[in-house]
């Protein structure tokens, strides 16, 4: 599949999912699983991608490097309520200064 | 139907609105250079932003994609996946909205997080009906602007391992989690993902152990009992829970 053909196949789906959300009568989704569900499905799917991004090599491998640190330092950021654009440009520095010092 | 709103009111949403596109759009740049540094043309980057514009899916869908051409269908899978809340999200909206035809395409289409935070967060109809609208414009003007800028800020740089820009794709997922972390349960479920995600990783094609995993801490969250989450998940002024 090309990269173009995968980008507008999501965007696709993306768009038929908000409409439909404006098309079905409200009370299909009103179930208590169906609510739990629908919001446990974004943590699930983003803590994924943290741990991936975070410790995993492209072949697949896991490694603690550079960007584990910048991470910490992500979270302790959040922790001080910091906004999402300095919370990711501070990670970005900390793993591009850990890489300058030669750290892997 | 906006006619019945005091002008100070109108312009107390529209300021809120404003700031909210503002401090979202930002962001924006670094999801351009986080695009283009997974291999993504510039054109490629802004039709993400045009046509899927959902930040958390468009993360997501890189951050997959750079593993590799490969991962393509768990790319789609995933931002797909993601975009299932903003569905949720229509069903709330459309009930504010009662719009029909094109306008309730485009409204579907603005239909994110923060224009339905926004939204619903207004007391009385008329004002959450401008709010929706003004933020959900808000944002996408700004958060298209500003990945143009990323991208060809992205595009400039050579190697962006150097300019840690892997790290940041990962803070950036932290960050889009961390509103969500709001019960014990929320954060059993984020962890069980995240170490089976890991523990995948080295015998699963790129992408697949992101999916496996989400759907493992899901089961797995199913019979504990409900978390409190309450939809829309972002709160802009620490104060402002939608009741």
């Amino acid at each position: 599949m090309t990269t173009w053909t995968a980008v507008l196949l999501a965007s696709a789906l993306a768009f038929a999912l908000k409409y439909l959300g404006h098309l079905v009568p409200a009370s299909w989704l009103d179930g208590e699983r169906t609510t739990r569900i629908t919001s446990a499905l974004p943590i699930a799917l983003l803590a994924a991608l943290v741990g991936v991004q975070t410790l995993t090599t492209r072949s697949g491998g896991v490694v603690v490097d550079s960007r584990a640190a910048a991470v910490g330092v992500a979270i302790v950021a959040l922790l001080l309520r910091a906004p999402f654009i300095v919370v990711v440009v501070l990670a970005a520095a900390v793993a591009a200064g850990l890489r300058a010092l030669g750290l892997p | 139907m906006t006619a019945a709103l005091a002008p100070g009111r109108r312009r107390a949403v529209l300021r809120q609105s404003l700031s909210v596109a503002v401090a979202t759009g930002a962001y924006g740049i670094s999801f351009g250079a986080l695009s283009v540094a997974a291999g993504l043309t510039i054109l490629q980057t802004q039709a993400l932003s045009l046509l899927l514009f959902s930040g958390g899916s468009q993360f997501a869908f890189v951050g997959v994609l750079a593993a590799g051409p490969a991962g393509a269908p768990a790319a789609i899978a995933t931002s797909t996946l993601l975009g299932v809340r903003n569905g949720l999200y229509g069903l709330q909206v459309s009930r504010l909205l009662g719009v029909r035809g094109a306008r309730r395409v485009a409204a579907a289409h603005l239909t994110i997080d923060e224009s339905t935070a926004v939204g619903v967060a207004q007391p009385e109809a008329p004002a959450g009906r401008i709010g929706f609208w003004a933020t959900g414009i808000g944002v996408f003007v700004l958060w298209n602007l500003a990945t143009l800028v990323g991208a060809l800020a992205g595009d400039a740089m050579g190697d962006p391992r150097t300019y840690g820009l892997d790290a940041a794709a990962a803070a950036a997922f932290c960050a889009l989690l961390w509103p969500r972390l709001r019960s014990a349960d929320a954060f059993a479920i984020a962890a069980a993902s995240a170490v089976v995600a890991v523990l995948l990783a080295p015998h699963a094609p790129a992408g697949v152990p992101v999916l496996v995993a989400a759907t493992t801490a899901l089961a797995a969250g199913l019979w504990r009992r409900a978390h409190r989450d309450p939809p829309p998940p972002h709160h802009w002024d620490g104060e402002g829970e939608p009741t």
